[in-house]
């Protein structure tokens, strides 16, 4: 398949994060966005990386190539241990102010 | 190397010690020690060339003398840090040696992304620093300004996040080369490709968004003044200086050869920082607020090295991480004594405490830059270096004017300390909190800037050896 549909799939996920985090206004829903983002990038540098494999220029180094699958198992680790933070710091929060609306942030500029 | 593997080792050792150790206190030394040992251990590594703990890294991390020199310095300051304000994390909270293990973990991310060499080992770095300063800006759990701020910081860091690792995807899906090393990203001939460009934006986005250069700075002073002002002091001098540390590198190594196509985008960042973090910085009422947007402005002096990439750039940068960080650990040391964090809390505080006065006017002095002080070095080695560019030199004019602003708020505090009566009849700092070991740190910090501000080849050399 032509790498242009991946970009375009790629990027219509990302956007749809990005307008989620800007949107949204419930913690949890505004973390999967962020989550949606970073599974929008894991699939491009996939994708990427099989484009990379089959094109002439750079079968020379075609351990190079293989490199973006790992960069993906490390996306995923790390934002494993961002959920683990970021649910925590929400958990913290609903317990001081039982509610997980980040309207409650612009408290703070007062 | 050393510093890498060190730092994460500590780490888990100072966890331990939370689990089995009941002392109270004793966190503190341990943490003083390892900061001690990382400095030692760093320096070893600058002095002979070669680490102790020795990995074969595939050529991924870039051991040179001037990232050991800026690790160096970042070492010595958390050291300063940890002397100074160690007493303080104590206070935070009952979880003291969680604190410092946190903030060993944080040394780990920053010995990695100021010494990667590819672009996945960047991403790491990033995180490893970022992550533990989430949980650290949220350490006061009852304190909801605290869990207000950790959240908040949080949702833009993992925002932000995104936006690198798609810069990072596009970079790779548009290098010919199929590689992540950041040397050997292949830019193509004349106008680099779409692709790289969009990842070039990308980059410079995600990573103002970690300098807090605006436009993407909105975070920063709530995220500062929200946190407990222990590790506001931290995160806003050893993180920052970091991060700026690793942009640099980045579009030095990578994207120098093409600086014409990306160098106006740098020059609009770097303008709207200085201008937005100055002028706001002049209305603020509380200390702490005042030097969130003061770090915001001297943001805005490091990007001038962004702006000007040459070799007195990455000298500077080194002095003014230097010169930055101890005047703003030196100030902070003092504000969290403070009863009050508004301006007029500072009134007469010479007259009570005549030390702590003037190591404050000293340190307020540095961050405005006037000669003698390590702060006017180098503003001076960053304007130079602007100059030396050759290119926009409205850029530099625009600085000094901004350097003349900044003078306004600093001084405003100085005025405070030297020439207003204090506003109650209660001290403005209570005594016990002031040691005496606590005092003389403080003038060694005094000292150490002074000397900085007259010998700054002391630390130059070493980034040369």
């Amino acid at each position: 398949m032509d790498i242009k549909a991946y970009i375009a799939l790629s990027l219509t996920l990302f956007t749809t994060g990005i307008i989620g985090v800007l949107v949204r206004r419930n913690a949890i829903i505004v973390f999967m966005c962020v989550e949606l983002m970073l599974n929008a990038v894991n699939l491009l540098l996939v994708a990427f990386s099989k484009m990379h494999a089959v094109s002439p220029a750079a079968k020379a180094s075609l351990t190079y190539a293989s490199d973006a699958q790992i960069f993906v198992f490390f996306i995923m680790i790390v934002a494993a241990a961002e959920v683990s933070v970021g649910l925590a710091i929400i958990v913290m929060m609903y317990r001081n102010t039982h509610s997980i609306d980040v309207n409650f942030l612009n408290r703070l500029k007062n | 190397m050393n510093a890498i593997i060190f730092s994460a080792i500590w780490g888990v050792l100072m966890m331990f010690t939370g689990a089995f150790v009941q002392s109270k206190t004793l966190p503190k030394y341990l943490a003083i020690t390892g900061a001690a040992l990382l400095f030692l251990l760093n320096g070893i590594e600058l002095y002979n060339g070669t680490p102790i703990f020795n990995i074969n890294g595939m050529n991924m991390l870039a051991i040179t003398s001037m990232n050991l020199t800026f690790l160096e310095v970042i070492f010595a300051a958390t050291l300063l840090f940890f002397m100074l304000s160690g007493r303080d994390v104590e206070r935070v909270g009952e979880h003291v040696s969680e604190y410092f293990a946190l903030i060993f973990f944080v040394l780990c991310g920053v010995s990695l992304s100021s010494t990667y060499n590819t672009l996945l080992l960047l991403f790491l770095g990033i995180e490893i620093m970022s992550i533990p300063l989430y949980v650290l800006t949220g350490a006061d759990k009852r304190n909801l300004k605290s869990n207000e701020a950790s959240l908040k910081y949080f949702l833009m860091g993992a925002f932000s996040t995104g936006i690198l690792l798609m810069g990072i995807a596009f970079i790779y899906g548009g290098n010919t080369n199929a590689s992540f090393y950041i040397d050997q990203i292949h830019l193509g001939v004349g106008k680099m490709p779409v692709m790289i460009t969009v990842g070039v934006v990308l980059l410079i986005i995600a990573l103002s968004f970690k300098v807090s250069a605006a436009p993407f700075h909105f975070w920063t002073p709530d995220v500062y003044d929200g946190a407990p002002t222990v590790f506001t002091s931290f995160m806003s001098t050893i993180v920052k200086a970091a991060g700026f540390f690793a942009f640099i590198r980045l579009f030095k190594t990578s994207f120098g050869p093409v600086q014409g196509q990306w160098q106006n985008l740098i020059v609009f960042i770097t303008v709207a920082t200085m201008l937005i973090g100055n002028v706001t910085a002049v209305f603020q009422q509380s200390v702490k607020r005042m030097l969130a947007y003061s770090s915001i402005a001297q943001a805005g002096f490091m990007l001038l090295a962004l702006f000007a990439l040459n070799q007195t750039a990455d000298d500077g940068i080194i002095l003014y991480s230097a010169a930055y960080s101890l005047a703003t650990i030196g100030i902070f040391a003092i504000l969290i004594k403070m009863n009050d964090y508004t301006i007029e809390g500072f009134n007469g505080l010479a007259k009570q405490q005549p030390l702590l006065g003037l190591v404050a006017t000293i340190c307020l002095l540095s961050l405005t830059g006037i000669p003698l002080t390590a702060g006017f070095t180098s503003k001076f080695f960053m304007l130079t270096a602007a100059v030396e560019n050759g290119h926009k030199f409205w850029v530099v004019i625009v600085a000094v004017i901004f350097a003349a602003i900044s003078a306004y708020y600093y001084f405003r505090v100085i005025q405070a300390i030297y020439f207003k009566e204090p506003s109650s009849a209660e001290p403005v700092i209570d005594a016990e909190r002031v040691s005496g070991s606590f005092k003389i740190l403080l003038a060694i910090t005094a000292i150490l800037i002074l000397i900085l501000g007259i010998y700054p080849e002391i630390l130059i050399g070493w980034a040369h050896h």
